[in-house]
């Protein structure tokens, strides 16, 4: 049969489609009938080769590029007709198409390049081929056409040998340094690194015959002859693309690496001992950095020694000097080299890491340039869990000494710019031990620094500003984090230690009466704040016994006031614990609603019961707030049954009591518990959720509760960070949001329609929080049916309403649905208007929303353009800096719509 | 102020890397509504000078309020032509005149096209 195809039908003289025909029918023989193909031989090749001379069609180049794929791939013999088939395939290279506009079949410049791509770079056979037509396309004068030669010669590599290679090397050398050297374009410039990686790991790879050179060496050799001698020039002219083109040979592998570091190494490093000019040194540091860390293709093997070995005793020098220069620059380039040394076995000397510790101590205790200070404390994040002991013996106590040390307090006279630089410095100390504790030895010696900065505030020794509180809470809860507790150890050291100091502290805050001292910082709501997320991060991450052990501890403090695991103190016994500790309620919410499911609280019953009552009638917002999420967190939890049943029955009718008795004053509190009560059952899917939504939805119109429950709907559906999250185990089923919203879209879109007009905003409120929080391509889907409410809520005098509508549409904007694109008539002019409203932030959105809008297709937007450019006008001269800063970007963006240059 | 971001013609970097832009170069006098920016083309004989200012003067017409009077031209001393570039700069039929040139003002669109995308 496909003689006859090939001998009778000429096929180019064929239609389009007829054309495809013949190459489909090619691509199921080769598929169906492989043997007998291959047993045509050359011919089969031949007659394809003439089939597809000088097609034009971009799908039937397609088909094609895909036939000669296979047959390069599937090892059909090409024989004498090699070079026909190469040069029926590489006239079309570089591709330079263009589709047409409105392309159905959407193929892209991109699909042929890469099509091609694979069939010019599919076998060795081409290469004696390929080779002279990249070096000849690389001297082309258009960008796509290096790159696109660049790309495919780095795509080479993996498929070619050396000897494929090696006659064409000084040719492809040359061109590549051109390229890299006199380059003028970024893009250029990478692809031509990438390639030259390329080549280097092709060559690398190939196992030499004693008679033949080895390619390696040969190209290797014209890099380094071409490049070294540049890192040695006066000025440093050409240092960069030199040191880039050697970077790029030595990441290719290992051998490459090694060859290169130990020709560049000394010749850098000599450098810069003798220059002593402090930019030319950042260079070459800079230089130094880029051959210093491995790539993945260079690791050394096993049993391969590390490039830097020899090379050792004059990095460490070179780099310790560097630190103790003053320009920022060099120091931080220097900590990144100590960071990359240090992760390497062997290339610090147990001296050099002490060396190094000690440097790093001093310049976190004297340098207070924000950016050296942060690449000290990563530098030391980096080298800490390999060198634990150098760290404690050498670090912790300086840090230690310098935040206790005394400031000379003489009653005022103590200068402010003084007092600020010391609590800068204590800042530092502290950030830096949190950094360092990451490994069990230093958890256990940097905590007890921390935690004893918190006592020494509590007891009104040091004067510790509520400030440095925070930060030391901070800290501890970075180590928490991130302290990798799989180590039973740190978890039982939080246990043991950590927590029970905390809880210590904030007992004896609140309970001991005011002294002489004031009120102890523990006692403010803003450090319990963040006192409560360390415990929480701990107690998410102990182990079954430690996390039960925790449990019944918090719990048996707070019914029974027993204070027995706490440190030694003289905390008189609690008569009401509950009542007496109630401040305390967010450390007991971190505790409890932290742990693992399959822990049992203890008396959970008690503790609901007890939760209840502070949540409804404390008066105090962040106490009954937190009692509120305390007792969701619980019931979230708790497992189904007659006693979950129980509890909910009983406090859902409390707080309904409440909220239906208008001249009640706890109100509030009882909309908040019914909120978390609700959020905590909607997650775990428990079918009360539904009923207590409807309740929600219709205090929507309650004169004083409206706007709150509106909020409210935010607080159900967005991420809680302190409860109710999987970080604390919680029950969240998969995709609950996008249940709730299909349960409940339909009631709210009525209620809107029924609502009278002062009460509508808070349907539209409630609205756009939930769709706020919806994934993407649910708002997508649901938008068509809530269109007309979102353009309402444009119109909507509420600056709440309106900020979050145009949050949610700015999204949406950049790639629109179509019922989207039929309303532009009516969006635009609403957009424009809020450019000028009096809150900056409907402005900023509304700006950023006309911005998305000049990236639809040009006539689609052309129409607006005009009146879009005259309102924008005024935004530019706005009092405030953020607005006139999105009115240039949106206005500048919407003068290219449709210009030419675009 | 904002900063500017326009490209230059034939460099991957901004003008402002290239320190053609240099801030303390632009003066506002938000009171007077009036603005001047000088800039210095790279060496002497820029081919690409009157283009450079085209852009800078075309992106401050877009993104000012039209209350201010706009003033760009080249740093004194720093190129063979500037008289003769910062009339044309200075006079506005011609700029009006250059912008209706399209081949002119795709240059001058592909200047100040943002990169972030």
């Amino acid at each position: 049969m496909l003689k006859s195809v090939f001998q009778d039908t000429h096929v180019q003289s064929l239609m389009i489609q007829e054309r495809s025909c013949v190459y489909n029918i090619l691509i199921n023989l080769m598929e169906s009938r492989q043997q007998e193909l291959k047993g045509l031989g050359s011919d089969f090749v031949f007659g394809f080769v003439q089939s597809m001379d000088g097609e034009r069609d971009p799908r039937n180049l397609l088909l094609a590029f895909q036939i000669a794929q296979k047959i390069i791939v599937g090892g059909y013999e090409m024989g004498k007709f090699t070079e026909e088939l190469f040069e029926v395939t590489s006239c079309y290279f570089p591709i330079d198409f263009t589709p047409p506009p409105n392309d159905p079949h959407g193929i892209t410049q991109e699909d042929l390049i890469l099509s091609l791509r694979a069939v010019l770079t599919g076998t060795p056979l081409f290469a004696e081929f390929l080779m002279p037509l990249i070096i000849e396309k690389l001297d082309s004068d258009v960008q796509s056409a290096k790159v696109d030669s660049l790309q495919t010669l780095a795509a080479c590599g993996p498929v070619y040998g050396h000897k494929e290679l090696s006659q064409f090397l000084s040719g492809l050398w040359s061109s590549l340094r051109r390229e890299v050297f006199q380059t003028s374009s970024e893009r250029v410039e990478a692809a031509a690194l990438s390639a030259l990686t390329s080549l280097t790991a092709c060559l690398s790879r190939s196992i030499i015959t004693s008679d033949s050179d080895d390619a390696l060496h040969t190209l290797l050799q014209l890099v380094l002859t071409d490049c070294q001698h540049h890192l040695l020039e006066p000025d440093l002219k050409l240092v960069w693309p030199s040191a880039k083109i050697l970077q790029a040979v030595a990441g290719a592998s290992y051998r490459a690496h090694l060859r290169v570091g130990t020709a560049v190494m000394p010749l850098l490093l000599e450098q810069y001992i003798n220059r002593t000019q402090s930019t030319q040194r950042r260079t070459l540091l800079e230089v130094l950095q880029g051959f210093v860390q491995p790539s993945e293709a260079s690791r050394p093997a096993e049993g391969e020694e590390c490039v830097l070995l020899p090379f050792q005793s004059s990095l460490c020098s070179v780099v310790f000097s560097a630190l103790t220069e003053t320009g920022a620059g060099l120091q931080i380039t220097a900590t990144r080299i100590l960071s990359a040394l240090g992760q390497q076995t062997g290339v610090l000397t147990p001296h050099d890491v002490e060396l190094a510790v000690d440097h790093l101590t001093t310049l976190i205790l004297q340098e207070d340039d924000p950016q050296v200070s942060g690449a000290v404390v990563e530098c030391c994040g980096s080298l800490a869990p390999r060198h634990p002991a150098a760290f404690t013996s050498r670090m912790l106590p300086k840090l230690k000494e310098c935040i206790f040390t005394e400031r000379m307090v003489q009653g005022d006279s103590v200068a402010p710019a003084e007092l600020g630089s010391h609590n800068a410095v204590r800042q530092r100390c502290v950030t830096a031990l949190a950094r360092v504790a990451c490994e069990r030895s230093l958890v256990q010696e940097s905590s007890p620094v921390l935690l004893d900065v918190l006592t020494a505030a509590h007891t009104g020794r040091d004067s510790f500003s509520v400030d440095e509180v925070i930060s030391v809470c901070h800290s501890l809860q970075r180590i928490a984090e991130h302290a990798p507790h799989m180590e039973a150890e740190i978890g039982q050291f939080f246990h043991d230690v950590i927590i029970p100091r905390l809880l210590g502290l904030a007992v004896q805050a609140v309970v001991q009466d005011e002294g002489s001292c004031g009120r102890s910082p523990l006692a403010e709501e803003a450090v319990l704040s963040v006192v409560a997320p360390v415990i929480s991060s701990s107690c998410s991450r102990l182990n079954a016994d430690c996390a039960a052990s925790s449990a019944s501890r918090v719990v048996s403090l707070f019914l029974h006031g027993d204070v027995a695991f706490l440190p030694p103190t003289n905390i008189p016994l609690l008569k009401t614990p509950f009542l007496q500790v109630s401040q305390l309620v967010c450390l007991l919410t971190a505790c409890v609603c932290s742990l693992p499911q399959s822990v049992e609280i203890p008396e959970i019953d008690r503790l609901l019961e007890e939760l209840e009552e502070v949540s409804c009638t404390h008066t105090h917002s962040f106490t009954h707030t937190s009692a509120a999420k305390c007792y969701a967190g619980l019931i979230n939890k708790r497992p189904s049954g007659p006693a979950l049943d129980t509890a909910l029955e009983r406090s859902v009718k409390r707080a309904s009591a409440e909220l239906d008795n208008s001249a009640s004053c706890l109100r509030t509190q009882a909309l908040t518990l019914l909120l978390w009560v609700t959020k905590g059952l909607l997650l775990r899917y428990h079918p009360l959720s539904s009923a207590l939504t409807d309740k929600l939805f219709s205090l929507l119109s309650d004169r004083s509760l409206g706007p709150l429950v509106a909020d409210g709907f935010a607080l159900l559906m967005s991420d809680s960070p302190d409860v109710l999250n999987r970080g604390c185990h919680a029950d969240v089923r998969i995709m609950y949001r996008q249940l709730f919203f299909s349960e409940n879209s339909a009631k709210l879109v009525q209620g809107f329609n029924s609502a009278p007009p002062e009460e509508k905003a808070g349907y539209l409120k409630a609205l756009s929080h939930i769709m706020n929080n919806l994934p993407r391509q649910v708002q997508l889907t649901e938008l068509p049916a809530l269109l007309p409410l979102f353009l309402e809520a444009l119109s909507c005098p509420d600056g709440g309403v309106q900020l979050s509508t145009l949050s949610c549409l700015q999204p949406v904007l950049l790639d629109p649905p179509a019922p989207l694109t039929n309303q532009m008539e009516a969006l635009i002019p609403r957009l424009l208007t809020l450019t000028t409203s009096p809150a900056m932030k409907v402005r900023i959105a509304a700006l950023r929303c006309i911005h998305s809008l000049s990236r639809l297709p040009d006539h689609m937007m052309l129409p607006f353009r005009a009146r879009v450019l005259r309102a924008l006008a005024a935004p530019l001269d706005d009092k405030k800096r953020l607005v006139r800063k999105e009115a240039v970007q949106a206005r500048g963006e919407w003068f290219l719509l449709g210009s030419p240059g675009r | 102020m904002c900063s500017i971001n326009i490209n230059d013609p034939e460099h991957p970097l901004s003008l402002e890397e290239l320190n053609v832009l240099e801030q303390v170069r632009v003066r506002v006098n938000d009171q007077e509504n009036a603005v001047s920016v000088e800039f210095t083309p790279t060496i002497p004989h820029c081919s690409m000078a009157t283009l450079i200012g085209l852009s800078i003067k075309v992106k401050l017409l877009r993104s000012l309020p039209d209350r201010f009077k706009i003033d760009v031209h080249i740093t004194p001393g720093t190129h063979a032509s500037e008289e003769a570039v910062n009339k044309q700069l200075a006079d506005k039929e011609r700029v009006a005149a250059a912008l209706e040139n399209a081949q002119l003002l795709e240059v001058v669109n592909q200047c100040l096209t943002s990169k972030t995308v």
